[in-house]
This record gives structure tokens, C-alpha cells and sequence, in this order.
């Protein structure tokens, strides 16, 4: 009964996965495809997930090897006479039986060993391959606590970093590339073209190419271990020009002339019409820009050299040559610097990806 | 309120000249429409009386004022526009007050004259709706809301009923002409409709090639049309052509030849008409008259007969291959294949010279 | 939409408040300047920004790269001509990089001359595998494409970290070797395995961009092609090569450009993950002009600058050659 229920679930689920979305038989091809797709799920999905369950467990239980597929920990037990608590073993006798015990130390292939129930009985010397560790299962909050604890303030001042950056240059990019978008969509002028080309040339001229004297810009506008000194060369960006002037060129020109016979100034049209009506554009620049400005490495590394002007990507890095043996607090780190993100994918996912499939641009 | 002077304004984009030439005079409360083919340069006479096109040369006067240095905003017209361009994100309150907001003008004023409009316009239950929420004749109404509100001097109205369904049409047509009356503004309107022209203008202006072919009521073009274009483009079905000459010219009569056609006599007088002169012959399908015994007039072979009931439309041949449509008031008992007799009574008909202009106006004694 | 209008409504609340303060600024600019001069006006900013921080660079670069010192500012800067370009192409040897006076020049052109074509070709031919698989009549296809495309979001930084922590001696693929029975390998001590895992932890990476491009490449494919073919009956594996791959060839241009731009742009990912080691096995050109210009001291800028200008001209030079090709391509 059970048996027949079981393997009646087992179709319904192999049937549901199996079966196409349209009517038809099943192909040969349908079930490469599933398994290209179930193994891609694996490689591209279990990695992250291991970095997150990792980021949960002990530095003990981080420094097993092979590693533990959950974060454990070892049961303990405060035994009468040691300050610190001892963790438990359970240990195969001469006899066959079973005892639980608590070790003292491990001394080569040999271990002490005390009965917590008995201290009294005294030490026992067993062999260690017939202790096994007694452990549960056990989330490691405290990783993240000692995070943020640890490094004193210094962490939020990481995050609040990378939030000004993010936001600022958001902003900015937004107003000024819309405000040219406009100009380049909804005028006709002499020198519009120009204008047009020389931003999008920009396309062509790779960040890192230019590192130097952008670096020397920056110094010469004061700016070197300053927020702005990352926020300025970053608004510019041609792609939100151009996806957004492509947006507004649907818009009619007929409600700008409405606009304009309502005597509203030219401002006003930008501010009060063509801009609500590009917030779909606006909103997939927006994404683009908090993407790449909160994963932004190379620029802040060259002109943020101070700790106080850290961001987050900054910080992880460098954590990783001063903390190089503190994993704990490395993984737990990794993971919440990912997770704003995370988040912001699960909700916008449609957004990004039409925004580059629909224009090819990152 | 407020007359409009064109004084030969030109318009060229680039290297096309699209406007040759117009000059035109509107007088205080008149309603005009500009009809002519598509391209003929309606809209753009229309955008360079709102100001939203620059004139290349010539003046615009309002009032007696030159207004081609004013912008549009400040020239005192509104304009409805043939795709509404209602503002996608506002309600409709908002999109009646934008304009109003836009100049300063005081709250209690602007709340004043949208209620106004919109009671005018029986849109009072519409104002908190976006433009997407509206049927099609709702947009119109608050296109023309929008317009109102502004208190123009001159309503200018590209195609605004086209993208309306044939019923609303007829509806909306009334409610516009309604408005005019009760407004008393001078409105200028463009359509290609020329049911549309026939029924609303007090004027109506034909464009081709953006040169006015003939201004005046539309009875007038109707009746007198100036040349053929205007007879062909005024009056729904087309007008009959026949190309001949003039065979004799008697002193009330005027005989008209064409090969392979009976000469026809044709009753009344037209100046300018000398004999053997080539002329083309146009006679509107109404003023047929059919005989179905008597072999007078041109036989015409019957290929389709179409009965509306009230009427009918005879798709006939005259010999020489040339179709002819003919309207019979009433159900006509012609059939296909059958052979009937047409000519036009006396005066309703037309005669143009080689160069397309009408020789004048029959003349009855 | 909504979520377009409810992030319109939210930036709004933002920037309400300045808004006010420019409106009457730009209407006093129209009344000054009159509308027609109006878009040079909203112009002006981003056009600032975009001379100040991309076009002048360029120029700049060209001057660092034929003046010397490791002052910063090019006003300090003598003019040294070709010394720079001469420093790099001083070789004995070109294909020998240790006869030369900047050997780490040449290996990490090397290494990028392996790097990006090997990296490129497993790139586009996995997005494009994946692509297909998901342009087909499958289930849960928006949560496939989401596992795809989600590493794109991560930083580079995390993608680095989260490799290094499954590649490390004790990570989880040693632990599952050891437990099938094999010995573990140190994965990024080892230039060939090291090599190896930057090129696939990059395609991980970078795919699921690729991937999305290609996709909607695909779905803009009528359907009623593929439907013909079927009439005439045509196998899977000649609906692919005679149909699908032919009217792909624009959109598998335009990645093939930005796979091999984005390469060579390379630094990140790898400046965390391998260091550009073991050695510099790893080591491309962009950690190399970091390296020079910046990491290393006394700073040499101009060099720096000449090994960037070598690979911006090589880029440009590339992205020529693919137009024209592409160009000449669709003349037949
Ligand atoms: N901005 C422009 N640039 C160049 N040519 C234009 C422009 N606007 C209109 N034209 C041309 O001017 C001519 C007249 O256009 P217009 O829009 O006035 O025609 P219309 O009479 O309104 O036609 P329709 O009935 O189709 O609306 C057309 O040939 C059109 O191509
Ligand atoms: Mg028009």
C-alpha cells in the first residue's frame, strides 16, 4: 500500500519534470535537456549554497576534512575539575559496549578520556579509533555576531560605504544620463549627432585602459581616498544614455508639444512628463548601475586607499590576506555581502534580464 | 474674439517645400475645415498656426497681431490632437490642470474651470482616471477638456474624430458642432472626412500639394466646384467623368461628344465654351436621370446593381469601357447585365476645360 | 510596470526636494538662453562628465606613455619619447620571456593569448548549449534561467572567495575526491590546474550574461521557421546548423565582441582568487598594468600607461576587423 503510493508520487514528480509544456510526445532530446539542466543547477547553484551553509558552521567543524555536509558541532559537558567544557566521544569498549566519555586530550593515537558521570572513577586511556565524536547538528549565529563585533564599528562603516557609492552614483547616473537622453531624443539641434557619437564612443574605451589618468584625475580633483573620488567617474555611463534615449524616441513628440502649448517650460516637460513616462528605462539603468557600482573592485582598490574609505568589496578582499585563517568570519562575510543582491535578483529578475536582452549591455 | 489671417506663409523642410503658398482669411467664430488628400500639408498648416512649426516665410496674424515670433504657448490657441496626446501618468484632473498649474494661475481658478469643462463635456466621473482607463470617445472629450480649459482664442483640431469607431463619429461630430455654437470661438479643423467637412464647416478650405484649391461653404463647392480636383474630392460617391469635346453649341444647349458615346444635349449654358474644344463632363451620380424604356441619353450596361433599400448604386459601363456610377432614389429594378439610358437634367452638370478649371456655372434661361 | 512606477514614485521622494531648486534655475536659463539652446543645457553634464572622466583620459594615457618618472602629475612628467615602449619590447628573445627586461610583460600577453581565446570558445559555446536548452518546451523554465543567470549578480570578489573556499586543500571537491577514493589535488598551487579553474570559475561567472543575450536571440526566431522545416522534414541536428545557427549569426556576433572585450578585460576575479599565481601563471594583462601602475613601487605609470594604450589599440583593432567581417558578411 505504502509501496504503491510511493512509487505512484515518484511518477506524478518524474512526470511533472518530464513532461513538456506543450502537448507531444517525449523526446530523446527532452531528457538531455533535463539533465544538462539538472546538472547545471548543481554546478551553478550548489557552490553559493556550500559558501552559505559553510558561513553556519564552527571553526572546528570548518577545519574537518572531508568536510561535514551540515554545520555540526561537538556535544560538550562541563566536568568537575576542568575550566573548560569537554567535548564527548562515544567510545567502543574491550566488551563491544558502548560508553559515552568526555576527552581530555588526545595524545597521538591515544586519547584520555573521563566518564562525566563519574569523574571520580578517574582518567581512561582509549585508543581513538574507537571514539567517535557525539555531535548535532548546530547553526553558528555567532559567526556573524563576532563579524559585526569584531572588527569593532569598522564594518558598518564598510557597508555604509558602499551604500553611499551605490545610491549616490545611482542618482546622479540617473539624472544626468535621462537629462541627456532627453536632449539627444526629444530636440532637433546642430551638433546632436556629435554629441551622440562622442558618448557612445565611450563604449569603446575599456575602464581599465584609462585607470592611470582617470587615478590622476582624481588625485588632481582632490579626491584620492574620498567616496566621490569613485562616484565621479562612474555617472557617465553611455549604456544609460543610450538606453534610455532609446526609450524616450517611443514616446510621442505630439504630448510634448501638448505640454509645450500648456505652456509648461522645458524643465518642467523633462521633469513632469518625460521622465515618469521612461520608468521602466529608468528603472533598468537603475539596476545596472546598483549591480556594477556595488560589485565595483578595480576602480575603488586604486583610489580608496584608506580603511575608513573601504566598501564592502574592498574589505572581503582584504580580509582575505589579514584573516586568511579566520574562515568563519570570512564566509559569514562573503554571504552577507552577497545577499543584498541575492535579494534584489530574486525581485527583479524579469527586469534585468529583458533590460539586456533587449539591449546587450551590462 | 478672434479672426486669423494667413499672408503667404511658406513652409519647407530641408530642400521640400511642403506649404507653396497659402493666404486665407478667417473671420471671428467661423468654423473651418481643411480637407485634402493625405500629405496634402493639413497638419503642418495647422502646426504653423499653433506655432509649433516655424513658418519659412510669409506672416500669421491673430487679431491683426503677428504672432510668428510668439510662442506657442503664448499665441492664444489650443490644440486637439489626432493621437489626443493626453499625458499617460495623470488623471484626467491632471491633465486638465497641467496647463492651468503651468502658468500660476490660483487654485480655486483652476478647479473652477476644469469642473467647468468637464461638466461641459460630461466627464465629471472621469476626473480621478488615468487616459488607459477611457474608452476612445472619453479620450477625445478630454483632449477637448483640455483644450477648453485653457480658454483660447482659436481651437485648432487635427483628424480628431479618426480614430474613432463610424458611430461615435457621427456623435461626436454633433457634440463638437454643439460646442462651436455654444463657445462661439473660431475653431479650425482638419479632417479628410469630407462627410465631416460637409456637415460641421461653416468654410471649408481645400488643400493639394499644400495649395488651397477653392474656399467656401460647403454648399458652394458642392455645387460650384472650381476645378476637378474639387469636384472629385467634394461629394461622397465620386463624381462621374467623361472626357469629349464640345460638338455644337446651340443658344440654351450645349452638345457634348466623346468616341464611341450618342452625342448628348445638355440643357443650360456655360461661358467660355467654343466648339469642338476639348472638355472633360461631370455629372454626380444623383443627377442621373435613368430611363429604363426610352432610348435616350447614353446606354449604360448594368454590372453590379447594389440595393440599400432606400436607394440604389448602378455600377454601369458606357461603351468605350468607361464605368459610370449612377444613384437611384428608391429600389431599382435594374439587374445585372441590363442595359439602362442615363443623362443629367437640365443644369446639373459640369464642364472643365483642358486645364481641369469648371467653365463657369450652367446657365438656365 | 508597477514595480517601474512604485521605483518612479520612490526616486521621486528623493529627489523632490532639490528638484524644486532647479526648476527655477533651468526656467531662468530658458528665459536667458531661449528653448533652442535648452538641450545643450541638459547635455551639459553627462557631456562634462564624459570629457572629463573618458575622452581626456585617452589623451592623457598617450602622454603618460612617452613621459617618465613615477610622478603622478604629467606636469611633473619629463618627456623620455619611446623609453617606455622601448622597456617592454626589450627582449633578446620574444619568444622567451625570461631574456626580456620586463618579463612579466610578455608572460602575462601570453597568458592572455591563451586565456581569452580558450575562455571566449568554452564561454559562448556553453551559453549557447544553455540557451538552447532553455528555448525549448520545458518546465520551470524562468527558475532554469534564474540558476543560470544569478552568478552574473555576485561580485567578482564573492565569486573569487566562494571558489577559492570549494578549491582550497580541504575544500569540498578535495573532500569528494578523497571520499570516491582519489588523492586530493592542491588545486591552485599547481599553473595547469591553476590555469584551468580561473577560465571555468570566469565562465561560471560571466555565462549566464551570455546566456540571456543568446536566448532572446533565439526567441526572436519565428516560430513558423521552424515549423516549415519540420515539414520538410529536416533532422534536429539540420534545423540547428541550417537554420537556428545562420539567423543566430548576428546576435552570436555581437557576444563574440563583448566575450572577447570583457576577457581581456579580465582582473578582478582572478586578482582574488589566484593572485595572478602560483608564480604568474595566472597573472593577465589588466593585473599587469595594475601591478606596474600602482601595486608595485616605485609607481611606473608611463609603463602602465604604454601596456594599456598596446592593449586598447589591440581591442580597437579587433573590434575593427569584426565589423568589417561581419559587414562583408551580410553584402552576400
Ligand atoms: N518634420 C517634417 N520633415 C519633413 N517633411 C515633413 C515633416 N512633417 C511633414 N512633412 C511632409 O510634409 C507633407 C505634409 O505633411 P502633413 O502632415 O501636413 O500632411 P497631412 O495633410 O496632415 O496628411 P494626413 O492627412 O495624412 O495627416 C508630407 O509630405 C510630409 O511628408
Ligand atoms: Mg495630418
Amino acid at each position: 500500500m505504502t509501496e504503491a503510493s510511493m512509487t505512484k508520487t515518484d511518477m506524478s514528480v518524474s512526470a511533472f519534470l518530464m513532461r513538456r509544456r506543450g502537448r507531444g510526445r517525449f523526446h530523446w532530446t527532452d531528457g538531455l535537456t533535463y539533465a544538462y539542466l539538472l546538472l547545471g543547477l548543481v554546478v551553478m547553484f550548489v557552490p553559493v549554497l556550500w559558501v552559505v551553509v559553510s558561513s553556519f558552521k564552527t571553526p572546528a567543524n570548518l577545519a574537518e576534512f572531508p568536510p561535514t555536509i551540515l554545520p555540526f558541532s561537538a556535544e560538550t559537558a562541563v566536568v568537575e575539575g576542568f575550566d573548560e567544557p569537554l567535548p564527548l566521544f562515544d567510545v567502543v569498549g574491550e566488551d563491544g559496549e558502548t560508553v559515552r566519555l568526555a576527552q581530555i586530550r588526545r595524545v597521538g593515537i591515544q586519547a584520555q578520556m573521563i566518564d562525566p558521570a563519574d569523574p571520580e572513577a578517574g582518567r581512561i586511556v582509549v585508543p581513538v579509533e574507537n571514539a567517535t565524536p557525539v555531535r548535532r547538528v548546530y547553526l553558528a549565529f555567532e559567526n556573524y555576531t563576532n563579524l559585526l563585533a569584531s572588527s569593532g564599528n569598522q564594518i558598518w562603516r564598510y557597508v555604509f560605504n558602499s551604500l553611499f557609492i551605490t545610491v549616490v552614483a545611482t542618482v546622479i547616473t540617473l539624472v544626468m544620463n535621462s537629462m541627456a537622453a532627453f536632449a539627444l531624443s526629444k530636440y532637433r539641434f546642430r551638433g546632436s549627432n556629435v554629441a551622440l557619437v562622442s558618448i557612445l564612443a565611450t563604449l569603446m574605451i575599456p575602464a581599465t585602459v584609462v585607470l592611470v589618468p582617470t587615478y590622476m584625475i582624481v588625485a588632481q580633483l582632490g579626491l584620492v581616498g574620498n567616496l566621490w573620488g569613485v562616484i565621479l567617474p562612474t555617472v557617465a555611463t553611455p549604456t544609460g544614455v543610450f538606453l534610455l534615449r532609446q526609450y524616450m524616441l517611443t514616446i510621442p513628440d505630439e504630448l510634448i508639444e501638448a505640454a509645450r502649448m500648456d505652456h509648461a517650460s522645458e524643465w518642467r516637460i523633462f521633469w513632469r512628463i518625460i521622465l515618469p513616462l521612461s520608468s521602466p528605462a529608468l528603472a533598468v539603468v537603475a539596476i545596472f548601475s546598483i549591480l556594477s557600482r556595488w560589485n565595483d573592485f578595480l576602480l575603488p582598490l586604486v583610489v580608496l586607499n584608506r580603511r575608513e574609505s573601504y566598501t564592502l568589496q574592498l574589505a572581503l578582499a582584504s580580509f582575505q590576506t589579514e584573516y586568511g585563517i579566520q574562515y568563519e568570519i570570512l564566509l559569514a562575510m562573503t554571504t552577507l555581502t552577497a545577499l543584498p543582491l541575492a535579494c534584489a535578483f530574486i525581485f527583479l529578475q524579469r527586469y534585468i534580464t529583458t533590460g539586456i536582452a533587449s539591449t546587450g549591455i551590462k | 474674439m478672434a479672426s486669423l489671417t494667413l499672408d503667404k506663409v511658406t513652409k519647407s523642410f530641408g530642400a521640400v517645400e511642403v506649404i507653396p503658398g497659402v493666404d486665407l482669411d478667417i473671420k471671428d467664430g467661423e468654423f473651418v475645415v481643411f480637407v485634402g488628400p493625405s500629405g496634402c500639408g493639413k497638419s503642418t498648416l495647422l502646426r504653423l498656426i499653433a506655432g509649433l512649426e516655424d513658418v519659412s516665410d510669409g506672416d500669421i496674424r491673430i487679431e491683426g497681431d503677428s504672432v510668428v515670433s510668439i510662442p506657442a504657448a503664448d499665441r492664444g490657441v489650443a490644440m486637439v490632437f489626432q493621437s489626443y496626446a493626453l499625458y499617460p501618468h495623470m488623471t484626467v484632473r491632471e491633465n486638465l490642470s497641467f496647463g492651468l498649474e503651468n502658468i500660476r494661475m490660483a487654485k480655486p481658478e483652476i478647479t473652477r474651470r476644469v469642473t467647468e469643462a468637464a461638466t461641459l463635456l460630461q466627464i465629471e466621473q472621469l476626473l480621478e482616471r488615468r487616459p488607459k482607463q477611457l474608452s476612445g470617445g472619453q479620450r477625445q472629450r478630454v483632449a477637448i477638456g483640455r483644450a477648453i480649459t485653457r480658454d483660447p482664442k482659436i481651437f485648432l483640431f487635427d483628424e480628431p474624430l479618426s480614430n474613432l469607431d463610424a458611430e461615435l463619429r457621427v456623435m461626436m461630430r454633433v457634440e463638437i458642432t454643439k460646442l462651436h455654437e455654444r463657445l462661439g470661438n473660431t475653431m479650425i479643423y482638419v479632417t479628410h472626412d469630407q462627410i465631416e467637412a460637409m456637415t460641421m464647416a461653416d468654410k471649408i478650405v481645400v488643400l493639394r500639394k499644400g495649395v488651397i484649391e477653392q474656399v467656401g461653404a460647403p454648399l458652394d463647392l458642392y455645387n460650384h466646384p472650381r476645378n476637378l480636383f474639387v469636384a472629385g474630392f467634394i461629394g461622397s460617391p465620386r463624381m462621374n467623368f467623361v472626357e469629349g469635346r464640345i460638338e455644337a453649341l446651340g443658344e440654351h444647349t450645349i452638345t457634348f461628344a466623346a468616341d464611341g458615346l450618342p452625342p448628348l444635349v445638355l440643357d443650360g449654358a456655360v461661358e467660355g465654351a467654343a466648339t469642338g474644344a476639348p472638355v472633360t463632363l461631370g455629372v454626380r451620380p444623383e443627377d442621373f436621370l435613368v430611363s429604363h424604356a426610352a432610348e435616350k441619353g447614353w446606354p449604360a450596361t448594368v454590372s453590379i446593381a447594389e440595393q440599400y433599400g432606400a436607394s440604389s448604386y448602378l455600377h454601369c459601363t458606357l461603351p468605350g469601357d468607361r464605368p459610370v456610377l449612377i444613384h437611384e432614389p428608391g429600389q431599382s429594378k435594374a439587374g445585372r447585365g441590363d442595359v439602362i439610358h442615363v443623362a443629367p437634367p437640365a443644369g446639373r452638370w459640369h464642364l472643365f476645360d483642358a486645364e481641369g478649371l469648371a467653365l463657369g456655372n450652367p446657365r438656365l434661361s | 510596470m508597477s514595480a517601474g512606477t512604485q521605483f518612479a514614485a520612490a526616486a521621486g521622494a528623493v529627489v523632490a526636494l532639490p528638484a524644486r531648486l532647479v526648476e527655477p534655475v533651468m526656467y531662468g536659463l530658458q528665459r536667458l538662453l531661449g528653448i533652442r539652446r535648452m538641450p545643450w543645457v541638459f547635455l551639459l553634464p553627462n557631456l562634462v562628465a564624459v570629457i572629463l572622466f573618458a575622452l581626456l583620459p585617452v589623451f592623457i594615457n598617450v602622454f603618460y606613455s612617452v613621459s617618465g618618472s613615477d610622478r603622478l602629475f604629467p606636469w611633473d612628467r619629463p618627456l623620455v619619447g619611446g623609453a617606455n615602449y622601448a622597456t617592454l619590447f626589450d627582449c633578446d628573445n620574444f619568444l622567451d620571456p625570461s631574456t626580456c627586461s620586463r618579463d612579466l610583460f610578455w608572460r602575462a600577453l601570453g597568458n592572455s593569448l591563451v586565456f581569452v581565446p580558450v575562455q571566449v570558445t568554452a564561454m559562448i559555446l556553453i551559453a549557447l548549449l544553455t540557451a538552447i536548452c532553455l528555448n525549448r518546451d520545458i518546465r520551470a523554465r524562468g527558475f532554469f534561467r534564474g540558476i543560470f543567470f544569478f552568478p552574473v549578480m555576485l561580485s567578482p570578489v564573492v565569486v573569487a572567495l566562494t571558489w577559492q573556499w570549494i578549491l582550497q586543500r580541504n575544500g569540498a571537491l578535495n573532500g569528494l575526491i578523497s571520499s570516491a577514493g582519489l588523492t586530493p589535488v592542491n588545486w591552485l598551487v599547481f599553473p595547469n590546474t591553476a590555469f584551468f579553474w580561473s577560465v571555468f570559475v570566469t565562465v561560471w561567472a560571466h555565462m549566464g550574461f551570455y546566456t540571456i543575450i543568446l536566448l532572446a536571440g533565439l526567441q526572436a526566431i519565428p516560430r513558423d521557421v521552424y515549423e516549415a522545416a519540420r515539414m520538410d522534414s529536416a533532422t534536429p541536428w539540420r534545423v540547428f546548423t541550417r537554420i537556428t545557427l545562420p539567423l543566430l549569426k548576428p546576435v552570436l556576433l555581437v557576444v563574440f565582441i563583448l566575450a572577447v572585450i570583457r576577457s581581456v578585460q579580465t582582473f578582478d576575479e582572478l586578482y582574488v582568487l589566484t593572485g595572478g599565481g602560483p608564480g604568474s601563471a595566472t597573472m593577465l594583462m589588466v593585473q599587469y598594468i595594475f601591478e606596474v601602475g600602482f601595486a608595485s613601487q616605485p609607481r611606473n605609470f608611463g609603463l602602465a600607461a604604454a601596456a594599456s594604450l598596446l592593449l586598447g589599440v589591440a581591442l580597437l583593432i579587433f573590434t575593427g576587423i569584426q565589423m568589417r567581417i561581419s559587414r562583408s558578411g551580410r553584402d552576400d
